[in-house]
Order: structure tokens, then C-alpha cells, then sequence
């Protein structure tokens, strides 16, 4: 494999604490090495570059079916929005065709990540019964490596188990399901209140009891805890609380936090949090009713600050118009009645649900304005970047597309200015949130520790991943950004937009900002060892012969059909 | 203003997307400039200069810059695209998406259009003579915003569909349409001088139908509430005035729900 040195760039790496200083990054077969272990490099000049680890989405909606059905029901999403591929014009010599903005076909999802210098990305909630949909989909996004979470938070055997407090068993089952449908982490989504929704009720509140199941929401999330660090996985319990977008809804997610006091991380991959809650802007709302709207992103961010087992994802309001999707099923039929825009639902049996909604956050709006600044207001607030990530829930607050306007509002206080003021209510917005008095601007720094070291930690691959050192995967990528010249707010975001050079595991991604491979794409999963345990594998007999509409041997993820290059995370729970 | 010709000199064996025909891009631009314009054949980009031959010259903005398609348009698709200013003469028929998203300007077409004509519409006016195609003055496929403002004015028939989630503007029809008119409309107005079949205002949450000739089938969410004199497009008349559809949701204004208004000829 080809040798690379990628000389004197400006280097920002939290794995190996350095801020910016001018530094050679060595690659040879596939890792980051020594830049004395190279011996005939090709030589890639950064001068005057920024160079970071490649970028790690901890929490997308990428591939699956309910992107699938965004993708179908939304043919307006690619208008005015699709390219010609395959040589059909000069600057796309090696893509295929390119389609949509919110909901891009799978090609355009592995390109884009990659043109915004990201490697590796994770879609945040597979429906076990359609993980081999989403696998399928996976392998046709190029380049990034993917691993994918199957939601368990309204699962019938979780329920059941958790009910009888049999937290082996949930282990036990989780790691079952886990290799069934080659996932990587323990998604819960609405705990309890979209199978509340089969019976037309909704959990709002951790204290909420699910119908027929009679479980908490409290007791679902400590029960899920408890069997994620008894199996210690890489990856902690990956959660989206009770109550999303509803006004004051911040006190159902602080009783959500709450759930991780008292529990440790167990696991071999130096993984620090119990907890991992996702989309947290989507979480911290004040007021009561739309009228009185308000920021509480304060109050969520000194909770976090304070307890080092938690970590969150920030889920930024980009002020686009875009297609939210979540297995929240009650959540999405609230939106449509709420924007009367087309609504598609689905009830994925024993499992989970799912609902699409199309959304157009407006600056005219005031509550869109607030949501933007609570967004801001949480990664600005953050004491510690290794445990809060930049995300846009993709595509549920913004494209992901969005990241590096996300940056240039994060680096740059005129570019926040700037933006307040073109909101059409801004007083408004102002009055409902804190972000017009903030000063803080973050530093590269800061923004690799929020999109590579720290989501590479929380995924517990930080051995993989997200830095620069020795012995990692040679996930590099260099941008065209000066950072000790001064750069306008738009200068920023150009920079941030097309990478000049990418290298996932050693191979040579984009040159001059254009895709020369569509690389060696991997999918991550999470083989975990257990005890032989009865019990539950007669269980799962049982459902699928008497509930399931497919059997067993219909509903495992086997094979190169699905996983054409599998790289599984090992874990012993035995 | 100043006027650029294009002459057909060959036909594209697939339909050829002229979305690149507008005043604002021919503006300021040189016969050479608007003859190397793009064009496409499914995915491929051939010089607008390939299939016309250029003459005449285009004004310094679309304002002051009109166009003439000479000889037969009936394999052109988005003739007029987006276009703000300026005039667009077809001098025969046209394919689909003509006037499509325009905002300003005006598309006078002497045969007719297909499906789609006007979709999206914000402003201006589009002209046609003869008869238009399904989804005239409608939303993309998917999009739930269809024409917006501006007048489309169909001398002969429409096909089904016309003013699908219509927000504003007028679509006059001289003749007679097919069905579902202004299905999911939010506003705008729709005037049909001659019948209708069925579906007529479905879904539809406000705005205004008139219909001077006949409904073969009334919506069965559709209240008559009372006659009354209205003068419509210079023709005064008695109409009988439906409110609909109670299918559907509507907004509250003043405590009073606000429906769609159906006028019917009487
Ligand atoms: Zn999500």
C-alpha cells in the first residue's frame, strides 16, 4: 500500500493534545505511523492547512426504511437537487448519480461525508425487523465505514425482562439481537411511549407506565444501563428521552439524566459514560406552550457538566428545510397535526414504530429562531467537548450537510450576530434564549475533540479512531483553512465544506477536493459473548412462531449479501 | 426590448430539457454565448446551438429580452423555467413544465402545453391558446406548494389535476377540464368558463372555484350556503356558492372556520 506524508499542516489532535502546531502525519498500510517509518512517501504539502483525524457521526439517519420512505414520498427533496455520475460530466468522473438534499440516495451520503472530510458514520436507529434493509443500504453508501444501532426502548422482551427485573436475560437477548441483526450499540427511542402509542397513548414522562407491560420509562433506561455495562459494549446505552419537542419538556430529560447516577462504565475500550442522550437540543425546551418558548439549554448543560457518565449530542437547528424521521411514532403524528405537512407511519411488529414528517425550520418563525439558539447555547455551554458532539440528528434538525455552517456559528460570534439579525422575530428570539450574550468561540480544537476524539471515545473506538496517533486507522483529512490567518465567517464555512485531501484506512479519498476512490467501505458490529442461556433463546423460538410474521432464518443478518466487509467489535461477557 | 430567435435546425431524439431558455439567461449575452448555453438529453449536456440556430439579439437585462421559438416545441420541457422577466413567444406547441417556478414575465404559447404547465408557479403570466395538460398551475410531484401567483389563462381545455395544491394566483380555462380541481388548495383562484367532471375541490382547505358550465358530480363535502350576483372575468352572473370541503381541516378567523368557496353558474 501506497505510503503518504502529509507535511508541515496545522495539526489539531485531542488524542495527542496538540493545538495547532505545524506537524508531519505519516501513513503506511492503512494506520497512522511513526513519520520515520515511512520510507519512499508520496508527499502531500499542507502548508498553511488544517489538518484533523477524518470525522465521526455519532448519530444520523442514513439508511434504512423509514430514510427509504422519506426518500420515496419526498421526489421534491431532489428537485433542483440531483447531479449526473459515472462520467457523464467532467467533475464527476468517479461518483454515480447524486440525488436529494435532506434524504440524499445512499451514493450521495458516503460522497458527502466524505467531501466534509468525515470517515465513519452511525446510523441512529435500525428496526431490527428491517436490519437487513438497512445493511443493504449501508453497503451502497461508499467510502465512510457504518455501524448501525437497533432500537430496543419499546422491544417486547425488553419490556417483559425488565418488567421482571431479569437483567441477565435482557443481556442475554441484546446480545442475541445484536449479532441477529449485526448491530453496534443500544438504541432506546422514546422509552415505552411508542408501544404506548399502539394503544394511543404516549409516555411524557419517565414515570408514565406503558400499557399491558405496566414498565416505566425510569426502569426501561436503568434496565437497559444495567445490561449495557454488564455486557460492556463499546458503545454506552444510546438514548433519545421521553417528551421530545414538546415545551418545557427540559425536566423530562433531566429526570432522564438521572437514570445514570450511581453507574459506572464497565468495559475494555475506555469508554467513560453510561449514558449517551442524543439530539439533547431537541430536549431542552422551556415554556409551556409555543407562546412562551424558551431556552433551557442552561440548566440541561450544568447537569451534564457536572456528571462525567453522561454524554450528549447536540442535534443543531440548521434553519433548513428538511424530512424528520423517528421510530418516535406518537412524536411525528404530533408534527404532522402540527404543520399539516404529509405524515407516513409505520408499526414495526414487537419491536418499534416509525413516523416521517416533512419540517421547514423557518427564520421567519420565532420558535425555529430559539430552537437555532439552543443548539448553539448547548455546544457553547459545554465545559467539556470530549462529551458533547455536533450532530444534526440528521436528518431530523438539518442536513448533515449543515456541519460546517454549524462551525462557522460555533468559531465565529459575528457569524451568530449576523444570523440573529436576519431572524424576522429576532427580539423575540433573543428574549426566549441566552445565545446573544455569549462571546465564546470555540477553537479547532475544540471542534475535533466534538466530532472526532470524543465521539470516537463514547463509541468506545477510540482505538480505531479519532485521532492522529500511531497505530490508529489512517482516517485523515486536511483542509484549505488558515487558522492563524483571520477568517470571515463565510471563509470558514467554505474551508470546512470540501475537503482538500481525505484518507480512509491509507487510501486516498479526495484530491484537490474532488473523490479519485470510493474506497474500502467496512460495517461495524458488535459481537458479544454470553453465557449459554435457555431461557431466552426458547423465548425467541416462541415469539417468532407465535407473534412474528417472518421466521428466524428470515430475519438474521447473514452473509456478503449484506455485509460484503465486516469488521465485528469482540466483546467476552461470558 | 430586444428579440432572440431560435430556429429548430434538428430534432433530439429524446425530449430535449431547454430549462436554459429564459430572458434571464439569454440577458447580456451574445448569439455565440446563448448558442453555447447547456441543453440536455437525459444525462447529457449538448451547446444549445446543436438543435436551434440563434439570431437576433438579447437585451442588456430579461426585462428587455424576449424570445421566439420558431417551428415545432412539442419535445421541449421547461421552456421558461424560473424565469423573473422578459417574454417567452412559442410559436408552436411545447412539452411539459412550461413556465415552471416562473416569478415575472410572461410565456405566450400559440398551440399547446403538456402536463405541468405553470407548476410552482410565483408570478408572471402564462398564455396558451390552445389546450393544457394535466397539473396546470399544481405542486411538483410531492411538494405541497403549487402556484403561488401570477395568471395562467388556457383558451381551450385542461386535463386533470389542474391548481393541486394551489396558494394563490388565477388559472382561467375557457373550456372544459378534467378532474380533481384544486385538490389540497390553501388560496388562489380557479375559473373554469366551461364543465367540470368530478372531484372538483377535494381536500381543498380555502380559495375560490368558479365553474360556469356544469359539475357532473358535487363533492359530498361541499355546503351550499346561498345564491348570490357576482361579476367573474368581465361576465356577470347568479351562482350558487358551496363551501368545502368539510373533509378537511380549516383555519379559524375571528372564531369562524374558514372554508373553501365553491361558485356555481347558475
Ligand atoms: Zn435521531
Amino acid at each position: 500500500m501506497t505510503e503518504f506524508l502529509i507535511k508541515n499542516g496545522f495539526v489539531f489532535d485531542p488524542t495527542l493534545k496538540i493545538k495547532g502546531d505545524v506537524a508531519d502525519v505519516a501513513i503506511k498500510n492503512g494506520k497512522i505511523v511513526e513519520t520515520d517509518a515511512v520510507k519512499k512517501p508520496k508527499v502531500i504539502d499542507a502548508s498553511g492547512k488544517t489538518v484533523m483525524a477524518g470525522g465521526l457521526e455519532i448519530h444520523a439517519h442514513i439508511a434504512g426504511p423509514k430514510v427509504n420512505v422519506g426518500r420515496i414520498y419526498r421526489p421534491e427533496d431532489k428537485l433542483f437537487n440531483a447531479t449526473a455520475g459515472l462520467k457523464a460530466t467532467p467533475t464527476h468522473m468517479n461518483t454515480r448519480m447524486e440525488g436529494g438534499f435532506s434524504i440524499p440516495t445512499t451514493y450521495k451520503t458516503g460522497y458527502n461525508y466524505a467531501r466534509l472530510g468525515y470517515t465513519t458514520a452511525m446510523e441512529a436507529a435500525m428496526p431490527p425487523l428491517f436490519a437487513r434493509h438497512v445493511h443493504e443500504e449501508m453497503r451502497d453508501t461508499p467510502i465512510i465505514d457504518e455501524g448501525a444501532y437497533p432500537v430496543f426502548g419499546n422491544n417486547w422482551f425488553v419490556l417483559e425482562y425488565i418488567k421482571n427485573r431479569e437483567i441477565n436475560n435482557t443481556a442475554a437477548y441484546i446480545a442475541w439481537l445484536l449479532e441477529a441483526t449485526k448491530g453496534f450499540a443500544i438504541k432506546s427511542v422514546n422509552p415505552g411511549g411508542t408501544e404506548a402509542w399502539g394503544w394511543g397513548l404516549n409516555c411524557l414522562q419517565v414515570t408514565d407506565p406503558v400499557p399491558y407491560f405496566d414498565v416505566t420509562p425510569q426502569e426501561i433506561t436503568t434496565g437497559l444501563i444495567e445490561a449495557n455495562e454488564l455486557l460492556g459494549l463499546p458503545h454506552s446505552l444510546h438514548i433519545h428521552g421521553n417528551n421530545l419537542g414538546n415545551p418545557g419538556n427540559y425536566t423530562t430529560t433531566l429526570d432522564t439524566l438521572k437514570a445514570a447516577e450511581g453507574h459506572k462504565a464497565k468495559n475494555k475500550f475506555h469508554r467513560e459514560q453510561v449514558l449517551h442522550h442524543t439530539h439533547i437540543q431537541f430536549h431542552s425546551y422551556g415554556g409551556d406552550k409555543w407562546a412562551n418558548f424558551e431556552s433551557k439549554a442552561r440548566p440541561i448543560m450544568d447537569y451534564v457538566n457536572k456528571h462525567k457518565n453522561i454524554t450528549v449530542d447536540v442535534g443543531f437547528v440548521t434553519l433548513d428545510e428538511t424530512t424528520t424521521m423517528t421510530a418516535d411514532g406518537p412524536f411525528e403524528h404530533h408534527l404532522t397535526e402540527l404543520n399539516h405537512l404529509k405524515w407516513a407511519n409505520v408499526d414495526v411488529e414487537l419491536e418499534t414504530a416509525a413516523g416521517v414528517v416533512p419540517y421547514v425550520y423557518s427564520p421567519d418563525i420565532f420558535v425555529c429562531g430559539v430552537q437555532w439558539a439552543i443548539g448553539l447555547e448547548i455546544a457553547l455551554l459545554s465545559k467539556d467537548p470530549m462529551r458533547c458532539f455536533i450532530t444534526t440528528d440528521h436528518p431530523n434538525a438539518g442536513p448533515f450537510t449543515r456541519y460546517p455552517r454549524i462551525l462557522k456559528w460555533l468559531m465565529s460570534q459575528k457569524a451568530r450576530d449576523e444570523q440573529i439579525k436576519a431572524f424576522k422575530n429576532s427580539d423575540k428570539v433573543v428574549n426566549g434564549s441566552e445565545i446573544a450574550s455569549f462571546d465564546r468561540e470555540l477553537t479547532l480544537y475544540e471542534v475535533a475533540a466534538m466530532t472526532r476524539a470524543g465521539p470516537a471515545k463514547a463509541l468506545g473506538l477510540s482505538h480505531m479512531y479519532g485521532g492522529l496517533k500511531p497505530g490508529l486507522d489512517a482516517d485523515v483529512a486536511v483542509y484549505n483553512f488558515n487558522p492563524e490567518k483571520e477568517n470571515s465567517p463565510d471563509e470558514i464555512e467554505k474551508a470546512f465544506s470540501t475537503v482538500q485531501y481525505l484518507f480512509k484506512t491509507g487510501e486516498k479519498i479526495i484530491k484537490d477536493g474532488e473523490i479519485v476512490s470510493n474506497g474500502n467501505k467496512r460495517t461495524l458490529w458488535v459481537h458479544a459473548k454470553v453465557e449459554e442461556n435457555p431461557q431466552v433463546m426458547r423465548d425467541i423460538e416462541e415469539k417468532f412462531v407465535k407473534y412474528y410474521t417472518v421466521t428466524k432464518g428470515n430475519y438474521e443478518v447473514h452473509g456478503k449479501h449484506f455485509i460484503p466487509n465486516p469488521l465485528a467489535i469482540e466483546v467476552d461477557a461470558t | 426590448m430586444n428579440t432572440v430567435t431560435l430556429t429548430p435546425k434538428k430534432q433530439s431524439d429524446l425530449y430535449l430539457e431547454v430549462n436554459n431558455i429564459t430572458p434571464d439567461m439569454f440577458a447580456g449575452k451574445s448569439t455565440e454565448q446563448i448558442a453555447a448555453l447547456p441543453v440536455y438529453v437525459g444525462n447529457t449536456e449538448h451547446p444549445l446551438g446543436e438543435f436551434f440556430t440563434v439570431t437576433g439579439a438579447a437585451g442588456a437585462s430579461a426585462a428587455e429580452t424576449r424570445i421566439v421559438i420558431k417551428g415545432d416545441s412539442s419535445r421541449l420541457k421547461y421552456i421558461g423555467m424560473k424565469m423573473t422577466a422578459g417574454e417567452i413567444e412559442v410559436e408552436g406547441s411545447a412539452d411539459q413544465y412550461v413556465g415552471g417556478w416562473m416569478a415575472g414575465g410572461k410565456i405566450h404559447v400559440q398551440g399547446n402545453v403538456q402536463a405541468f404547465a405553470g407548476v410552482g408557479m410565483r408570478g408572471g403570466e402564462l398564455l396558451v391558446d390552445g389546450n393544457a395538460g394535466d397539473y396546470l398551475g399544481a405542486a411538483y410531484r410531492g411538494d405541497w406548494r403549487g402556484m403561488q401567483g401570477g395568471k395562467i389563462y388556457i383558451k381551450g381545455n385542461a386535463g386533470s389535476d389542474l391548481g393541486y395544491f394551489m396558494n394563490g394566483g388565477t388559472i382561467v380555462v375557457d373550456g372544459d377540464v378534467d378532474v380533481f380541481v384544486g385538490t389540497h388548495a390553501e388560496g388562489g383562484t380557479i375559473i373554469i368558463k366551461g364543465n367540470a367532471k368530478s372531484k372538483v375541490g377535494g381536500q381543498m382547505v380555502q380559495g375560490e372555484i368558479y365553474v360556469f358550465g356544469t359539475i357532473d358530480v358535487m363533492l359530498p363535502g361541499y355546503i351550499y350556503r346561498q345564491e348570490l350576483e357576482k361579476e367573474v372575468e368581465g361576465m356577470k352572473g347568479k351562482f350558487a356558492l358551496f363551501e368545502g370541503d368539510t373533509a378537511e381541516r380549516h383555519p379559524k378567523r375571528k372564531g369562524q372556520l374558514q372554508y373553501a368557496k365553491l361558485y356555481l353558474k347558475q
